[in-house]
């Protein structure tokens, strides 16, 4: 072996054990953009087993100041983020196995993506994915991360099934409008605290240092100089439905499902199609430059040009519409050129 | 009113004297928050009826979706 992890084996929590058992497990991270790339890149960096990064997006050039693993290259060709993000962890450490995948998570990738896995970290940006993470976290018995980020405020949580409280026993209800990186715009400082609160609650989860792990719900703010860490444990709620004595898993039912979604930072939607099935990209292309208009692509998805708006259709059926005021807009575009 | 929120000493307007009224005087309000009164968790029942007493100490965390 060489010295690739020889600082990290003489911290003695961690140690030559730590790093074996480390090595021994699979990360899921749910969402590629700024936490998710810092938390990618400190446990490839770490020596993981394996991890898979899931997104639903693409490079662009408002992602750059932040998330960290993407470079011009990959805005200008408009690179999935999961890819974007396996390449360059690849070229970190060649020794950890990643897994690229380009998807919306929802209930039926969720329960695909959970094989095998050991522990989820959320790098997502809304409150509907994270609601589908924390009930199959305990359906699964997994530890999920939770981190959130706006302006230079953030704040984390590690959900421990059995242990803590969950989710739906923290939060009585979704946050409504509210802000978001849309109004508040965010801070790459801000980012890089979050991540490391939430990575290093992963590095001892991985490496089975169980009692090391913080306990309270950690929040910041890097501008305004604050820091609070409070123990919520006395938040369990027996009858909660996700994980108290009987559990039903509510944001596991398909019916729960959102299929059109506003994206956190810009003004889109995304339609995600009932039934998703492989759209023959380079056929539509074809059909769309027969009608005229301009179409740019690549071996993953396809965009083009109405009036304001850019439309943007995935190899697995989903499409973002950029440059709309609402989903019924969105909706609009999508039915008049995609049928 | 004397009281530290967050770890900053502040005072708070004689109007300001519940929980309910404080988040009211932040606008958190419409978030979801977790308050913490003096290292206790209030439960989200009790942030009208808690009253305020000079000293308190308060930790307000609202959760944000971004990331």
């Amino acid at each position: 072996m060489n010295e690739r992890y020889s600082r990290q084996m003489l911290f003695p929590p961690i140690g030559k054990e730590g790093q074996k058992k480390l090595r021994e497990k699979h990360a899921l991270i749910v969402g590629a953009g700024a936490l998710g790339a810092a938390n990618a890149e400190t446990l490839t960096r770490a020596g993981v087993g394996k991890l898979t990064i899931a997104d639903r997006d693409y490079v662009e050039w408002s992602n750059l100041q932040r998330q960290q693993l993407y470079c011009e290259g990959d805005a200008v060709r408009k690179t999935p983020k999961a890819i974007a993000a396996a390449n360059r962890l690849k070229a970190i450490n060649s020794e950890v196995e990643v897994i690229a995948r380009i998807m919306d998570v929802g209930i039926q990738e969720i329960e695909e993506l959970i094989e095998g896995v050991d522990l989820i970290i959320d790098s997502t940006d809304n409150f509907d994915i994270r609601f589908l993470v924390n009930d199959i976290s305990q359906k699964h018995r997994i530890p999920w991360i939770y981190g959130g980020c706006v302006g230079s405020y953030g704040l984390s949580y590690t959900f421990l099934p059995g242990v803590s409280p969950c989710l739906n026993c923290l939060m009585d209800k979704l946050p409504l409008g509210g802000t978001t990186c849309d109004t508040a715009g965010v801070i790459q400082p801000a980012i890089q605290m979050v991540a490391a609160h939430q990575s290093a609650e992963a590095l001892k989860i991985l490496a089975e240092d169980f009692e090391s792990l913080r306990g309270t719900l950690v929040s910041f703010d890097v501008w305004k100089n604050h820091f609070s860490s409070v123990n919520v444990s006395s938040l369990k709620n027996p009858h909660c439905l996700t994980c108290g004595a009987n559990p039903v898993y509510p944001f596991l039912d398909y019916r729960n499902q959102t299929k059109t979604a506003l994206l956190c930072g810009r003004d889109t939607v995304q339609i995600r199609p009932s039934a998703l099935q492989d759209v023959d990209v380079a056929y539509l292309e074809k059909s769309l430059v027969s009608q005229g208009i301009n179409v740019e692509s690549n071996p993953y998805l396809l965009s083009f040009k109405i009036n304001q708006a850019r439309v943007v259709v995935f190899k697995d059926g989903r499409v973002l519409v950029h440059g709309v005021r609402d989903i019924l807009q969105a909706k609009n575009l999508y039915h008049r050129f995609l049928g | 009113m004397n009281v530290v929120i967050n770890g900053d000493a502040m005072v708070l307007p004689e109007t300001v004297n519940s929980v309910s009224r404080l988040l009211e005087h932040f606008n958190l309000e419409q978030k979801v928050v977790i308050v913490e009164l003096n290292q206790h968790i209030l439960d989200k029942s009790m942030h009208a009826e808690t009253i305020l007493t000079d000293g308190d100490r308060i930790e307000i965390v609202h959760f944000v979706g971004g990331g």
